[in-house]
């Protein structure tokens, strides 16, 4: 996850990084069951799967390509759109969405202008929801990368995201 | 043995026996929806659901092993409700367009529905987004709005073929069987043997038609229609207008299809033939003048499709000899047109295939050595048995009659093609005579035959001990292949000198063109009557065939001639294992 904040850059060198991904998946080379840490490796290197590291994992591991992209549609950790500097994390578990959750989603996607995995246009932001961060107490909570926030009115979102920048 | 009781009757199994083969054997035919008899048992459906006294929770017969002094109930009220509620969300999520879909009345889904009495839909979706329909590959179409997520077409595509070029995407509400980057099975590594549509039970896999194309060329006058129908067809045709499978309906077929209205009825079985004498040539110069060996054939589409995707090294190995139907399209267009004075423009080749593979054969770029497009439309034994019951045809009515000349005589190595070893022990007949120039007295190699994975067999050509290899569906295939990788990489050859592979699972019989609803054992049936009928044929050998004889004294002069390499011999390409692209030539 270091790597994927230590970037300031929205342009990121993709090229530059895959002698990096191939150094990575190396141990894991000719291992099909070991598919889900090699794309967690990528993932973190590149801060989502490209298409071309999505090849070279299933070229390297032995797992057919149509595998790989089962895998990566299945988990929702896994993402295939680039994401943005910082990452808006929603909780819709039980008590936060008892809690009015559903509400902060709508106006974070209304505010931003993007859907649940989706990414802002610059590159700042993306969104995604999760289930129960375990802040049950503060509900409805929200997380902005590391930062926990609770109690979360959907009128003060747009004050906690322009710390983020 | 173990004894259970099922509906209160005494059974004594075998252990290992799962309740829905038990209970057959008392009579009681469980529903089933995923489950198929080639496939391992997944229980992913749950239709199959029965009562187990003293069991917490419903067992799913497809899977569950029967345990010594069990109770199975097969037909309570808690089973009869829950498989109706499981069809009844199965349904819900169904496009039910059922008179417009290719699967009507052959619909595993449809006729389940009626065995458990659903005659309402308790569930239905509103304003359900229709999903897009996949019709980027030119065999196969995959219509995600009918499937059920049963998972047969990924299994058969993953297990048995070893393709995977299918596989379960996304989750929940959202779950859609797709390939590599749901970008379509024409961009991806789908070989096209068309055995997903064979497995699939509803109308979400079929192949893309060509009926109304040819339909135009026979009803254009300016045109004249050729045909030209594989050895496998005649064995599984009359399965379409309810005969035995396995029954013989060459005559009929015949004579059905020149009431189609096609101008010209030859036969694939001529130009498979020939391929034994282009083939068989090549084999015994190579053994001669130490070529690559193995010799691999060439003759299944969907085999030379993963062969240039997933074995790019064996690409020289493969015989460059062309399939009969493209050898046939090259002649249709060249020899038959210039014997009858017809410009090949004029002519339209159609070939009837078990196959669905062959539609990507035929528009492959390089298949238009005639000058022409050498074969212009393929259809498959669904599709011509459509098109006879359109014209209002039935194929048991019909008279036997013969196939026209010059390109429709055969032997009975010719049939025999369409069976898994027909290739290899047509072959074989024929290169005994090349080599030794006497004919081989008994020509049925028994060894070769059966429906065995992979099959050996070693024939003494005088003192010339020929070991062949017999792989069907292409996981065997791949199991074969790895072998021999291994033998040329470590010592430099293979203890084999040819090998046959057919793509699909009991060969062409087996094809992914055949009858909707077959199984394996429907399969072996087809091809005994392939050996049946090579039994009662005058000639046994290719190489005695007298149109064959005719077509190189008169135009192409001696197998493996300049000409015979222009017209009836091919190369190869590299794939890409991510999306079945070309990525360079042999």
């Amino acid at each position: 996850m270091e790597l994927e904040h230590a970037c300031q850059c929205a342009q990121i060198n993709e090229e530059e990084l895959y002698p990096k991904l191939e150094e990575l998946i190396e141990q894991h080379k000719g291992k099909p069951t070991e598919l889900i840490m090699a794309l967690h490796k990528a993932q973190n290197l590149f801060g989502y799967l490209p298409k071309k590291a999505q090849e070279i994992i299933s070229e390297r591991l032995n797992v057919p390509m149509s595998t790989v992209c089962g895998v990566i549609s299945f988990y929702s950790f896994f993402s295939t759109v680039p994401k943005g500097r910082h990452s808006i994390r929603v909780c819709l578990g039980t008590a936060c969405y008892v809690r009015g959750s559903q509400h902060t989603l709508e106006r974070v996607e209304k505010e931003l202008n993007i859907k649940v995995g989706g990414t802002t246009e610059d590159r700042r932001f993306s969104l995604d929801v999760v289930r129960c961060i375990g802040a049950c107490g503060l509900a409805p909570a929200m997380l902005v990368d590391n930062d926990v926030y609770g109690r979360v009115k959907s009128t003060k979102i747009m004050d906690i995201l322009k710390n983020y920048e | 043995m173990i004894r259970v009781k099922i509906n209160n009757i005494d059974v004594e199994i075998k252990e290992g026996t799962t309740i829905l083969e038990a209970a057959k054997k008392v009579g009681f035919n469980i529903p089933t929806l995923c489950h198929h008899p080639d496939l391992k048992p997944k229980g992913s459906c749950g239709i199959c659901v029965v009562e187990v006294e003293g069991m917490p929770t419903l067992k799913r017969a497809c899977m569950t092993e029967v345990v010594n002094g069990w109770k199975i109930h097969t037909n309570t009220p808690l089973v009869r409700t829950t498989r109706k509620t499981i069809l009844e969300l199965i349904l819900s999520e169904h496009d039910m367009d059922c008179p417009t879909c290719i699967k009507n009345n052959k619909c595993e889904l449809q006729s389940l529905a009626t065995t458990l009495g659903i005659n309402d839909l308790k569930f239905k979706k509103e304003g359900k987004e229709k999903k897009k329909i996949d019709d980027s590959s030119v065999a196969i179409v995959r219509n995600p709005n009918k499937c059920i997520l049963c998972g047969r077409c990924v299994q058969v595509c993953e297990e048995i073929q070893t393709v995977n070029a299918l596989t379960v995407s996304q989750r929940g509400f959202d779950t859609i069987i797709t390939d590599a980057f749901d970008v379509g099975l024409g961009n991806s590594v789908c070989v096209n043997c068309g055995q997903c549509t064979v497995f699939c039970p509803v109308g979400a896999l079929y192949e893309k038609s060509n009926i109304d194309k040819v339909w135009m060329a026979i009803n254009d006058p300016d045109k004249h229609v050729v045909v030209q129908e594989a050895p496998a067809v005649r064995a599984m045709l009359g399965e379409e207008f309810g005969m035995e499978p396995g029954t013989l309906v060459v005559g009929k077929m015949y004579a059905a299809l020149r009431r189609l209205g096609f101008d010209a009825v030859f036969d694939t079985n001529f130009t498979a033939d020939l391929t034994i004498l282009e083939e068989g040539t090549e084999i015994v110069t190579r053994i001669k003048e130490g070529g690559k060996l193995p010799i691999i054939t060439s003759c299944s589409p969907g085999w030379v499709k993963f062969m240039e995707t997933f074995f790019p090294h064996l690409g020289e190995y493969l015989s460059t000899a062309k399939s009969p139907q493209q050898m046939f399209g090259a002649l249709s267009k060249t020899y038959y047109a210039e014997l009858k004075g017809i410009p090949p423009e004029k002519i339209v080749s159609v070939s009837i295939m078990p196959c669905t593979a062959k539609k990507f054969e035929c528009s492959r770029p390089e298949m238009k050595d005639s000058g022409f497009k050498d074969v212009d439309y393929v259809l498959t034994t669904r599709e011509i048995a459509r098109m006879m019951r359109e014209a209002g045809i039935d194929l048991k009515e019909m008279p036997e009659e013969s196939a026209d000349d010059p390109m429709g005589q055969y032997t009975g190595a010719g049939t025999i093609f369409g069976a898994t070893g027909g290739v290899m022990e047509a072959a074989l007949r024929s290169a005994y005579f090349l080599v030794t120039g006497r004919e081989l007295q008994d020509v049925d190699i028994l060894a070769v035959r059966g429906m065995e994975g992979i099959k050996e067999a070693e024939i003494d050509i005088d003192g010339l001990k020929l070991k062949v290899a017999v792989a069907h569906g292409l996981g065997n295939a791949r199991r074969l292949l790895d072998k021999v990788t291994e033998q040329l990489q470590k010592e430099g050859k293979s203890e084999y000198h040819a090998i046959e592979i057919m793509a699909c699972p009991g060969g062409c019989v087996g094809g992914g063109g055949q009858p909707w609803g077959s199984d394996m054992a429907r399969r072996a049936r087809r091809g005994e009557t392939l050996y049946k009928e090579d039994k009662t044929l005058p000639y046994r050998r290719s190489h005695e065939n007298p149109s064959i004889k005719l077509v190189y004294e008169r135009y192409l002069g001696k197998p493996n001639s300049e000409k015979a390499h222009h017209l009836l011999h091919t190369h190869y390409y590299k794939r890409s294992k991510i999306d079945g692209k070309v990525i360079s030539e042999h």
